[in-house]
Parts: C-alpha cells; sequence; structure tokens
C-alpha cells in the first residue's frame, strides 16, 4: 500500500524568509483561534467556583479566586434542575438506545432482497430526509397525537432517522453475503441473523450513529419551546435558556428602579443571577466536555461517512 | 440454543479462515440450500410479506411523523383559531397568500424578512470557503501534535447547542460580561459597549458566532481531503520547480474543489433553511429588524401571535421553494459535473 503521509512530513526543504515569517504567523493565528474556542468554557468554569463577589467584579479571569461549591449546591437544590436534568439524561440515552436499534435494523432488512416491494419502501423511508412539513404543522400533528407535554415528543419523531439508515445499510452491503448465507443454510432467519452475524459486525458504525445522536438528544431545545408548557417535562438546554433570560429580565428591572427589585431573591440568598446561570451552564456543557475528547475519532469517522454518502 | 451456537460457529471459522473455506461450507450446504428452495417457492410471497411486516412499525413511525404533518398544509387555507377545530372552522381559500403580498405592513415585514434570509445566507455562502482554507494552512504546519490539538479543540464549539452558544456570548458579551468589565477595569471605556442588546452588525454578528461554532468542524473533512492526495502530484510539482505556495494553488486546491462544489451545491439549496436555534435565542427588542429570518418569523407568527394559518402558509411556501431549489442544484450538479449531490 502505497504509504499517504500528509503533506507536512514530507522531507523538509530549505525554507524561504517568507516561508518562515508565514508558518509564525499561521502558528499565532492557530493559537489564537483555538483559545477563543477554548476560553469562554474555562471563563464559565473557573467563575462558577470562585468567590461570587470577585466573579461579579470581573476580578476572575484566570485564576479562581476562593473556591467554593456553594453555587453547586445551592443551584443543584433549585426546583426545576434535577427533574430537568434527569429528563435530558433519560431522553439522551432512551432517544440513543431506540434509534441505534431502529437504524440497525432497518439498514439490515433493506438489504434483504426478497422483501415485499423493498426499493419502493426504502425510497419512502429516504425521501423523508428532504422535505419538511414545517414546524407549525408538526405542531398542530403532534397535538392531535396527543404528543405535546409528552415525554416521547422527544423520543419518538427521532427513532426513524434516513441518513442513519442509509449508513449501515451502506455497511451491511459491504459485509461479504456468504457470511449470511452461511448462517441460512445452518438454518437462522432473518432475525437471528441480524442478531448474532449483522448486529455484532455493525459496533463501529453503530458507535457513531450513537454519539451523533446522543449528543442531539442533548443538545436539543427547540422541541421543549414548541411542544411542553408544563416545566416538569423542561430540558436542561431549555431551563438554562428561561434562567439567561430571567437574569436579562432581572437587571433591567433592577436598573429600572436603582436597585429596590430583588424579585429574584427566591432563587438563592448569596447566589447572583450571574452565578447560577454560569453554574447552570458549566452543568449543561460539562457532559460534552467529558465525552467528547474520547469520541473525537467517531465524530470524525462520521462526517467522513457523510460526506462519502452525501 | 443448539443451531445458534451452530451458526455462530460456521461464523467464526469462515471469518478466521477466509474466503476459500466460506466457499466451502457454502457448497457443503448447497444440497440443502435447493431443497428449501424448492419448497419455499409457493410460500415466498408470504415469506416477502413476513419481512415488511418487520419494518411496518417503523414505516408507521414515518408516515406519522414525516408524511401525516404534510395534511396540516391545509390549515393554510383555513382561518384556523386554536380552540375551535378545524371542521368548524372557516375556508378562506388563499387569503393568506394574498394578505402576504397585498396588505403592506404584512409585505413590508416579509420584505424585511426575506431580506435577513437572504443575507444571512449569503454571507454564510460568501465565506463558506474559509475552512478550506483554514484546513489548508493548518496542514502547513508540521507539528503533527499541534495540528491534532487545534483540531480537537475548534470542533468543541461545533457540540454545544446554541443555548449555550448564548450563555457563552451572554459570559463574554453582556454589559456585566468579561470583556465590559476587562476594557472597564483598564479604563478604556467608562459604559459597557451593549454588544447582545442593540442592533449595530446584526448580520456580522451572527455570522461571525456561526464561524466561531463551525470552522473548525467544516475543516475537518478538507484535512481529510488533502491528505488523500496522491504525494506523487506534490513530487511531480516539485520536480517542476514549484514553491510551497504554487503547490497549494496547483495542487491542494483544485483537488479539494470537487468536495468544495458539493458543500456550496448543499448550502446553496439550504438557502431559506436557516434553521430557527441561533436567532432565536440571541433575538431581543433591540435587534428584531434584522435578526428575524423566515425559520424564526414563522415561529414568532405561529407561536407567539398564535396566527397559525398564516405561519402554515409561509412555512408550505417555504418548503416548496426549498425542495425545489434543490432539484434545480442537484440537476445543475448532474448537468456540470455528471453526478447528483442527492
Amino acid at each position: 500500500m502505497k504509504s499517504r503521509a500528509s503533506r507536512s512530513t514530507a522531507p523538509v526543504m530549505r525554507r524561504s524568509r517568507g516561508e518562515e515569517v508565514y508558518n509564525v504567523f499561521n502558528i499565532l493565528f492557530f493559537i489564537a483561534f483555538a483559545f477563543v474556542c477554548v476560553y469562554p468554557f474555562y471563563y464559565l468554569i473557573v467563575n462558577s467556583i470562585s468567590d461570587n463577589a470577585a466573579s461579579a467584579a470581573g476580578d476572575v479571569n484566570w485564576w479562581p479566586a476562593g473556591i467554593h461549591w456553594e453555587n453547586y449546591k445551592q443551584v443543584f437544590a433549585l426546583d426545576g434542575l434535577t427533574t430537568a436534568a434527569f429528563i435530558s439524561l433519560a431522553r439522551t440515552v432512551i432517544g440513543t438506545a431506540l434509534t441505534v436499534i431502529a437504524s440497525a435494523f432497518l439498514g439490515y432488512m433493506f438489504t434483504q432482497k426478497k422483501m415485499w416491494h423493498r426499493a419502493f419502501w426504502y425510497r419512502f423511508i429516504v425521501v423523508t430526509m428532504y422535505f419538511n412539513a414545517g414546524l407549525i404543522p408538526m405542531f398542530i400533528t403532534m397535538k392531535n397525537l396527543g404528543l405535546t407535554n409528552n415525554f416521547w415528543v422527544y423520543v419518538l419523531p427521532a427513532i426513524v432517522q434516513p441518513f442513519n439508515i442509509i449508513l449501515v445499510k451502506t455497511f451491511v452491503e459491504s459485509i461479504p453475503d456468504s457470511l449470511q448465507e452461511a448462517a441460512q443454510m445452518d438454518g437462522a432467519g432473518t432475525l437471528t441473523v441480524f442478531r448474532k452475524i449483522v448486529l455484532p459486525m455493525c459496533t463501529p458504525i453503530l458507535a457513531t450513529v450513537a454519539i451523533f445522536s446522543a449528543v442531539g438528544q442533548w443538545n436539543s431545545f427547540q422541541d421543549t419551546l414548541i411542544y411542553m408548557t408544563d416545566s416538569k417535562l423542561y430540558s436542561l438546554q431549555y431551563l438554562l435558556y428561561t434562567y439567561i433570560n430571567q437574569a436579562n429580565a432581572l437587571a433591567a428591572s433592577v436598573k429600572a428602579s436603582s436597585g429596590t427589585a430583588m424579585n429574584m431573591a427566591a432563587l438563592a440568598t448569596q447566589q447572583t443571577p450571574t452565578s447560577i446561570r454560569m453554574t447552570v451552564s458549566v452543568i449543561v456543557v460539562l457532559p460534552i466536555l467529558f465525552v467528547y475528547p474520547f469520541f473525537q475519532r467517531f465524530f470524525v469517522k462520521g462526517m467522513m461517512l457523510g460526506a462519502v454518502k452525501g | 440454543m443448539h443451531t445458534r451456537r451452530k451458526v455462530v460457529g460456521v461464523v467464526a471459522q469462515a471469518l478466521e479462515d477466509g474466503g476459500s473455506d466460506v466457499a466451502l461450507a457454502i457448497s457443503e450446504t448447497s444440497r440443502q440450500r435447493r431443497r428449501r428452495k424448492s419448497g419455499r417457492q409457493a410460500g415466498s410471497k408470504s415469506h416477502a410479506i413476513r419481512l415488511w411486516l418487520l419494518i411496518l412499525p417503523f414505516v408507521i413511525l414515518a408516515v406519522l411523523f414525516c408524511y401525516l404533518p404534510l395534511f396540516g398544509w391545509v390549515y393554510a387555507f383555513f382561518d384556523y383559531q386554536p380552540p375551535i377545530p378545524l371542521s368548524e372552522s372557516e375556508f378562506v381559500g388563499l387569503q393568506w397568500f394574498k394578505m402576504m403580498v397585498q396588505n403592506p405592513a404584512q409585505l413590508q415585514t416579509i420584505g424585511q424578512v426575506l431580506m435577513n434570509t437572504f443575507a444571512m445566507s449569503g454571507l454564510n455562502i460568501l465565506t463558506s470557503f474559509f475552512p478550506l482554507i483554514f484546513a489548508i494552512a493548518l496542514n502547513e504546519i508540521r507539528a503533527k501534535w499541534f495540528k491534532n490539538l487545534v483540531q480537537t479543540l475548534t470542533t468543541l464549539p461545533n457540540f454545544i447547542s446554541w443555548v449555550l452558544v448564548y450563555a457563552v456570548a451572554f459570559a463574554m458579551f453582556s454589559s456585566t460580561g468579561m470583556v465590559n468589565e476587562l476594557l472597564q477595569n483598564m479604563n478604556v471605556i467608562s459604559e459597557p459597549i451593549k454588544f447582545l442588546d442593540s442592533d449595530s452588525l446584526t448580520w456580522l454578528k451572527m455570522l461571525l458566532w456561526g464561524i466561531w461554532k463551525g470552522l473548525g468542524w467544516g475543516s475537518i473533512l478538507y484535512l481529510a481531503g488533502i491528505s488523500g492526495i496522491d504525494q506523487e502530484l506534490y513530487e511531480a510539482a516539485q520536480v517542476d520547480g514549484a514553491n510551497r505556495f504554487q503547490q497549494i494553488i496547483h495542487v491542494t486546491v483544485p483537488q479539494l474543489m470537487p468536495t468544495y462544489f458539493v458543500l456550496l451545491m448543499l448550502s446553496v439549496s439550504n438557502f431559506l433553511n436557516n434553521g430557527m436555534d441561533q436567532y432565536f435565542v440571541f433575538q431581543n427588542a433591540f435587534n428584531m429588524q434584522h435578526i428575524q429570518v423566515l425559520d424564526l418569523y414563522v415561529y414568532n407568527v405561529g407561536m407567539g401571535n398564535n396566527s397559525l394559518s398564516l405561519a402554515t402558509a409561509i412555512s408550505m411556501l417555504k418548503s416548496l421553494v426549498s425542495v425545489g431549489l434543490l432539484v434545480v442544484v442537484n440537476w445543475m450538479s448532474k448537468r456540470t459535473r455528471g453526478e447528483s449531490i442527492v
């Protein structure tokens, strides 16, 4: 196999002065951009554990000052947060599991040439990728199906994902037919072949599907906004949004009545709206920060597969 | 239980021993297969149906959540006021569509919304080559660990939601945010700058947030493309005396063009679909005029003002135009490159 080393590892040629200058600027640019991408998260984390007064005065930019965990204790004592965290976790786990199973199963089933009008049903599912009824018809439909203010609206519409099905189908087609045939010779039915042969072999692609759908579920915000009025079913993302906006309104009202109105006092005693906002932000982003470095290669692979297909 | 183990055994062995033994395994059982086939001939139709029944639940899900909502388009032809059911609503024909172009106030709003949509999508398309340059420049750096680190750090924002982006924006740029505090502490400014609560340069700000979130991620595809370029092309260019810059212009860029073209076409076909998350979280009373793109407008009209019928009419037009764009772009791609993009 021909080595495909990337350009930068090619034998070093002598560099001109211009190239050296270019190199320095290049490196500086990437350091700056990477910093801009990461620093805000660092800032949030550091401020959420720092002394709230110092944080409010804008003194905490690099190192935490007066580390304490009071913010987290207070925030978890807030009414909605534990429920919202549970809802977000539940939709991520259940939604991901169901869409992974469905993608694997459908991707496999659509390779079964004996299925009744297989080509038609495959297209019937795949074509849904290209149109969208729109937000309001979707809302009315969900309402008529009794799915507004219902946890399952987070999960059910996300189960059948044409894109994932195409990915799995392409993958299954690359497995030699002889494997499936050999198993069928031994009397294995369609479902047994799926469970015993296809599923184990599809693990890499299913991991990619799982990671993408888990991030999607965790980050999803619009469905809460549109379908939910019951605060018991709010997701973490939506709760964070309401906190930011409440803090917004609070700042405005405090300004208007010059500090007399402290209508957010119920939230916490020493906690400022800013500290609460930042702490909740950290809680929402932390799972992504933890998961991301370990699964980056899956993300990248998913992108590649998508590109091959798209 | 017993058959199951046997199946696994056969497969495991096939995997271990490679192709020839698979062929052997098959030839050994081919008699068996022939026998079964003849027996099944009559029942093959019912077997086909049985296979179909297995996917039926998922077909139903697709019908419920993708096809059924299309019937919601009929609401665009009624005067639907939520508590009153559709059957008792008044049929108004094309009234909502006429209203969009006849009512001057409505027309002006829609004009502004369209302008915002075109501006945001247009700016995105104009800057669509940024990831390409980002990838080429990053690839020029020799240290592999540095490249990997930059790649990891710059793709991170892609995986957080727009709500979190807004939380970040608020922490950094609100009047009590990090940037304002810093500038005030350094006595550069006396009054906080209103980055978020103003309508200055809204389009540009939205573009910059989009770049912050998506640039690193967008470059991954090109980075992979670069590592797949045949090294001989570079060697040939070097023999011809091309310097590094000339190699980029004459080898790297042309090799990446097909990828760029496909992505460009996709973004053209999504011209009207900005999505609403970004604009929804950043919208406020100040920047409303320039931030309201079509998707957000549909939400604001439908859910905010409760004019479900008008909102449906708008989003119906939008969907039709989008599908039309996709078809046109796909046709163009077929004509120019002999390849479809969908």
